[in-house]
This record gives structure tokens, C-alpha cells and sequence, in this order.
């Protein structure tokens, strides 16, 4: 009696089980074509379309020659693709009584951004570490200063930095825009070091203490080893800030060391003679180029940065 | 306990991080050699503490001697320290041998003389064919050695650990315990360990300190806060599963509570036994049941009202009169809930602490 009950028991077992086989199994199935994925990526077309197609232009129209030009069909691909006006604005192009192009302004923004670049970094990395790791007295009062400091629209205090840098002997010189855009780079700067120092781990501050190290040693030994994504994110904000900047370079230069945004627009707005809208669009590109290059070199470096210091010891 | 020569000897240490006491009038004296654990639940100052030792936190007022020289103002390296964290803090950029060596370069130690070091530490610790690799490369445990490392080649009188075994899953945490103080005994150096885990309290420590609120609550050997706790925080604080408490009154030697009278024949009173309200506590340990309870002066009828087998024990909860009771007892005990269970226990192992002063009676 017993032995068939149980033969039966182990067939309805077995019938339990074959639904659970043949039922969902494995990853769930997405589906490509719903309603979220058209949602999300026909926004991000739509968006990066909007960016691309002044870009587009603007590449399209500097290989084209002026004839082309005026036909005025501005989306259409160039029919004869020519470089001349790159070589032009690069070289020949005019600005007030200098016919060297843009060159000249290249080098001159290079010799104003590579040394703002570094000391900025190089102040703002030691502020942001005393900040963080060596509370003085009034630490907090001075930080409190210091990111004021960053809401100060920049117009208000051109006219007394004219007057500061004339005092000093430095008004239309290349070190006094350096100054003035490393003081300037300050807050953001500062807050940023201040803030990556604050979130790696006390306890390795305290052991370097412990074992010996001081202010500086601790700076250039711990520190400054574990920090090297901070320091990248730094370089791509000043050099594109620094770079880009026409305001400060307007003001307190002069024509002879005008940056190349300053020269850019004295190329472009220049009203003597003939528009050359491909030696513009050329010139445009070329001045745009350098931040956009660093981008593209260090935004890799960055993502390595990160990867290597998210593994903490 | 008077100790004529302390290793470590703090004096009404006082910390303020403004309006918040964090240390109040804190004393304690740390003979040379010694092994001091300072347990407390977190936020109680334990870790305060041990900063205020190693020179990472500057005290608002007292003193610090350590070796019988005054380094209340000293910097952290000077003060014949080294210490281990909790989250081990090895530098990450450097190998293990940059980590143990960092110190002594610091201190501007001879190249033979530092490589002679690294690798006699390397060799108490077991830790030589680590040293080229990079902390990231190595398991926690072997990370928390390389710290120690750390402390060990700089020849200190006195070690600080931080909660050190905390991040370690208690496999590791049990194994590099019974290292610590094999490396204890081997060194004989006075060492100071901040922990809030009881278990590595009792077994490690010569002597403990509990700590709450700023305060050192008792410092006595681990027998000594086990069975005479000073104070009914400790009592509680002390033990796994914690004391059982019954409230009651105390005159002429009976403890009248609501489970009945009971007789204090055998208690040792701290001091005059007084009257007045009072709690009073038995470990769950000390509760014997069944047929052994026929043979303890206190017995109660009890009814068990859960059971919790560990394996090698069996702990129970028993009810009597509304009061419940944690038992422990023997794992192969069979006991079921519903169950009468007799119980008894001796009130020489019992302790009493007033009502309103939580003080030891």
C-alpha cells in the first residue's frame, strides 16, 4: 500500500517539476526598441545634432574657397576642398599693422597659460592641502574669504587691478596677466584641492606625522602621489579658462603680446576690406583647438587617475 | 595599584572640541610593559585618547609623560611612539618596504642601518616575501601586519593600536589577536589598544580600561572587571550575553524583589551593606539549572520562554513572576519553550549596585 502512494508521490514530484523547467530562465530579455531607449537616446541625437552642425559649418565653410562661399549654400559640403585659409589665418592674416596671423597670438597664449597653469595649480594644491590637513586657527575664516572670493563677477574689479599692476611696474606685461590669472584661478582652485584632500583618509596623514614627515614632506611624499586625477581635473579647468579668456587679456596686456583670442577677434571684427568667412571659421578652429586637444589627451589620463586611486591602500 | 615606574602616565588630561568635553580629568598610569586595553562603546573617548597619546591631537589642558618625560607639547614622531590604525593607512604609492622604511628616512637613518630594520621586522612578522609588492596587492591581514611593520622598525617604547583588528572578518581577527600577543610577549613593550570589541579586550589586555564619556569608569585586570565590576555599566557592558538584572530593595541582607526574597549569605559587600533600592545582577554563566540547581542556595521555578542553541552552549530565556532571565547552558541541554525549568544560582556570585548611583554595593 505504502510503496505505490509513494510512486505516486514522485510522479506528481516530477510533474511539478517540468513547468518549473521550461518556465523564464537565464537574463531577463530587453527589449531594444522601448519606449525609454527611444526616449533617451532620440534626445541625445537630437541634442548632439544642435552642437555638431555649427561645428559642421564652420569646418565645412574654412576649406572653402571665398567663390564657393558666396553662393551661399552654407551646409553643403565644399566642392573643392582647399586649405588656403588656414594657412592664411594661421600666418598671413592681418591684425592692425601686423600681418602674421594667428601665430604670434599662439605663442603668446602659450606663454601666458603654461605658467598661470602651473603656479595656480601649484599655490591652490598647497592652500587646499593646509585647508585640509593642518587646521590653523582662523583656517575657516580664510576659506570662507576665499570662496567669496569666487562669486565676485570679475568685471568689477578690473579698473583696480589696472592700478594695482601700473603701482607695481607690471601693467601690460606678460607677468602681470599671469598674476592675475593665477589669483584668479584661486577660489575654485583652492575648493577643489581642499576637497579632494578632505576625502582621502585621515589616517594616513596621521601616520605620516607619526612617522616623521612634516608639512612638506607630507605634501610631496603622500600627497601629492595619491592626487594625480585632482591635479588633471585642475589643468583642464585653468588651461581652459586661462586659454580662453579675452576679458583679462584685453585689459591688461598690450597688441604686441595680445593672446590669440584677443587677436581672433581682432581678425574676425577687423571692417577694412573683404569678410573672409573661411579665414575666420579657420582662425576660430585654430584658436579653439588647444583647449579641445588637452581635453581629448587628459580626459583619458583622467578616467586611468581615477581608476588608479580608487584602489586605496 | 601603585606603580612606581610608569611607562605611561597621564595626568588630569583634559580634551574640549569647543563646547563638547570629549576627555574630563582623565588619570591613568601605564606600567613599563604593560598591555592596556581601553574598551568603550563608540563615542566614549577611547580613541581620543590614544591621539592625545601619540601627539595627533592637542590636549586643552594636563599633562602626558611618556618613558617619565613630559611630551605634552612634543611632536608625534618625538614622543617614542608608533602607531596602528584601523584602516591600516599604508602609504598606497609605495611598496611594503618604502612603507616600513618611510619612518626611519625621516629620522635620517644610515641606508644599511634602515635596510637591517625593514628586514628584522620583515622577519618577526613574516613578512619578507611581501616586501616589493604594493599595499593594494596585499589581504587585509597582511596589511594590518605591514602596519605593525611600520611601528616595529622604529624601535618605540610604546605601541598605540587603534582598533586594528576591526576591518578583518573574524576568522583573520582571531588569528592576528593570538599574533598580537605573541608579539606582545615576545617585545615586551608597553602597548596601548583601543578596541570596543569585549572579546579582544579580555584576551589580550593585562589591564583594562573602560571608558564612557570621557571617563575612565574602571581600570582593573580582566578577572577583576569580570567578576567584581565597579559599577553598573560595566557589569553590563562586560559579558556575552550581557548580566541579568533584577530589580528589587536591599535591607539586612535580603535583596527583596519581586520573584521573592532573597538571601545575600556569601556576598561580598563593598563596602557597609546598606538599605534602599538596588539592582541586582547575575550572569547567565553563573545560573545553574535542573538537577544542579537543587544545589544553590537561590532557586526559582521558572518557565522557558525561548531557546538560542549556539552549539557548544544552549542559551535559554526563562520567565518567573514577569521577570525574564538569560541561562546559559550546556548545548547538549534539550529544552523546549513552555517547559518548566528550575533554576538557581549562588549570591556569591551575584553583584549588587545601588539604584541611583549605579555604584557597586
Amino acid at each position: 500500500m505504502s510503496e505505490p502512494a509513494s510512486l505516486s508521490a514522485t510522479a506528481a514530484g516530477a510533474d511539478a517539476v517540468a513547468p518549473a523547467l521550461s518556465g523564464p530562465r537565464g537574463p531577463r530579455p530587453r527589449k531594444r526598441l522601448s519606449r525609454a531607449n527611444i526616449i533617451v537616446y532620440g534626445t541625445l541625437i537630437v541634442v548632439s545634432l544642435y552642437y555638431l552642425l555649427p561645428l559642421y559649418v564652420m569646418v565645412v565653410t574654412s576649406l572653402k574657397g571665398m567663390p564657393e562661399i558666396r553662393l551661399g549654400n552654407i551646409f553643403a559640403p565644399p566642392m573643392e576642398i582647399t586649405f588656403e585659409p588656414w594657412v592664411k589665418a594661421w600666418s598671413e592674416a592681418c591684425t592692425g599693422l601686423n600681418c602674421d596671423g594667428l601665430s604670434r597670438g599662439f605663442w603668446n597664449s602659450v606663454r601666458i597659460t603654461v605658467p598661470s597653469v602651473v603656479l595656480s595649480i601649484a599655490i591652490a594644491s598647497v592652500n587646499g592641502y593646509a585647508l585640509a590637513n593642518w587646521r590653523f586657527k582662523g583656517a575657516d575664516v580664510f576659506f570662507t574669504i576665499l570662496i567669496f572670493g569666487a562669486f565676485i563677477p570679475y568685471q568689477v574689479m578690473l579698473y583696480p587691478i589696472v592700478i594695482l599692476l601700473r603701482e607695481m611696474g607690471l601693467y601690460g606685461t606678460l607677468g602681470g596677466l599671469v598674476i592675475v590669472h593665477s589669483i584668479f584661478g584661486m577660489p575654485i582652485l583652492t575648493l577643489l584641492f581642499r576637497n579632494y584632500f578632505t576625502s582621502l583618509p585621515e589616517e594616513l596623514f596621521k601616520a605620516a606625522r607619526v612617522d616623521g614627515a612634516g608639512f612638506w614632506g607630507i605634501y610631496f611624499r603622500i600627497m601629492l602621489p595619491m592626487s594625480l586625477p585632482i591635479f588633471v581635473v585642475a589643468m583642464i579647468l585653468q588651461v581652459t579658462g586661462i586659454w580662453n579668456d579675452f576679458l583679462f587679456g584685453v585689459v591688461y596686456t598690450k597688441p604686441d603680446i595680445y593672446p590669440m583670442t584677443v587677436q581672433l577677434n581682432n581678425i574676425v571684427n577687423s571692417v577694412q576690406g573683404v569678410k573672409e568667412y573661411n579665414v575666420n571659421m579657420a582662425a576660430t578652429l585654430l584658436t579653439g583647438l588647444v583647449p579641445l586637444v588637452i581635453y581629448f589627451v587628459s580626459g583619458k589620463l583622467f578616467v586611468r587617475g581615477i581608476a588608479a586611486g580608487a584602489v586605496k591602500g | 595599584m601603585h606603580i612606581t615606574d610608569p611607562s605611561i602616565s597621564i595626568r588630569n588630561l583634559k580634551l574640549s572640541f569647543g563646547a563638547v568635553e570629549v576627555l574630563k580629568d582623565l588619570d591613568l598610569d601605564v606600567a613599563q610593559g604593560e598591555f592596556v586595553v581601553l574598551l568603550g562603546s563608540s563615542g566614549c573617548g577611547k580613541s581620543t585618547l590614544l591621539n592625545c597619546i601619540a601627539g595627533l591631537l592637542d590636549v586643552s589642558d594636563g599633562q602626558i609623560f611618556i618613558g617619565g618625560r613630559n611630551v605634552t607639547w612634543e611632536e608625534p614622531s618625538r614622543r617614542g611612539i608608533g602607531m596602528v590604525f584601523q584602516s591600516y593607512a599604508l602609504y598606497p604609492q609605495m611598496t611594503v618596504e618604502a612603507n616600513l622604511s618611510f619612518g626611519l628616512k625621516n629620522a635620517g637613518l644610515p641606508r644599511d642601518e634602515i635596510a637591517r630594520k625593514v628586514a628584522e621586522a620583515a622577519r618577526i612578522l613574516q613578512i619578507e616575501p611581501l616586501l616589493k609588492r604594493k599595499p593594494a596587492a596585499l589581504s587585509g591581514g597582511q596589511r594590518q601586519r605591514v602596519a605593525i611593520g611600520r611601528a616595529l622598525v622604529r624601535d618605540v617604547d610604546v605601541f598605540l593600536f587603534d582598533e586594528p583588528l576591526s576591518n578583518l572578518d573574524a576568522k583573520l581577527r582571531a588569528g592576528l589577536r593570538v599574533e598580537i600577543k605573541q608579539l606582545h610577549q615576545t617585545l615586551s613593550n608597553t602597548m596601548i589598544y583601543v578596541t570596543h570589541d569585549q572579546v579582544e579586550a579580555m584576551t589580550l589586555a593585562d589591564r583594562i580600561a573602560i571608558m564612557k564619556g570621557g571617563q575612565v569608569l574602571q581600570f582593573d585586570t580582566p578577572h577583576e572587571i569580570y567578576a567584581r565590576p565597579s559599577c553598573l555599566y560595566v557589569a553590563e557592558f562586560i559579558g556575552s550575553p550581557s548580566m541579568n538584572f533584577i530589580d528589587g530593595a536591599v535591607a539586612e541582607g535580603i535583596f527583596a524583589a519581586p520573584v521573592g526574597d532573597i538571601a545575600l549569605e556569601g556576598y561580598d559587600f563593598a563596602g557597609p551593606p546598606g538599605t534602599g533600592p538596588a539592582r541586582l545582577g547575575i550572569r547567565p554563566e553563573h545560573i545553574a539549572s535542573g538537577p544542579e540547581a537543587e544545589a544553590m542556595p537561590v532557586r526559582l521555578e521558572t518557565v522557558v520562554e525561548l531557546v538560542e542553541p549556539l552549539g557548544s552552549d544552549t542559551l535559554v530565556r526563562v520567565g518567573v513572576q514577569g521577570q525574564s532571565l538569560w541561562v546559559r547552558m550546556d548545548g547538549q541541554a534539550v529544552v523546549q519553550p513552555g517547559q518548566a525549568l528550575q533554576v538557581g544560582f549562588a549570591p556569591a556570585r551575584a553583584h549588587l549596585f545601588d539604584k541611583a548611583t549605579e555604584a557597586r554595593l
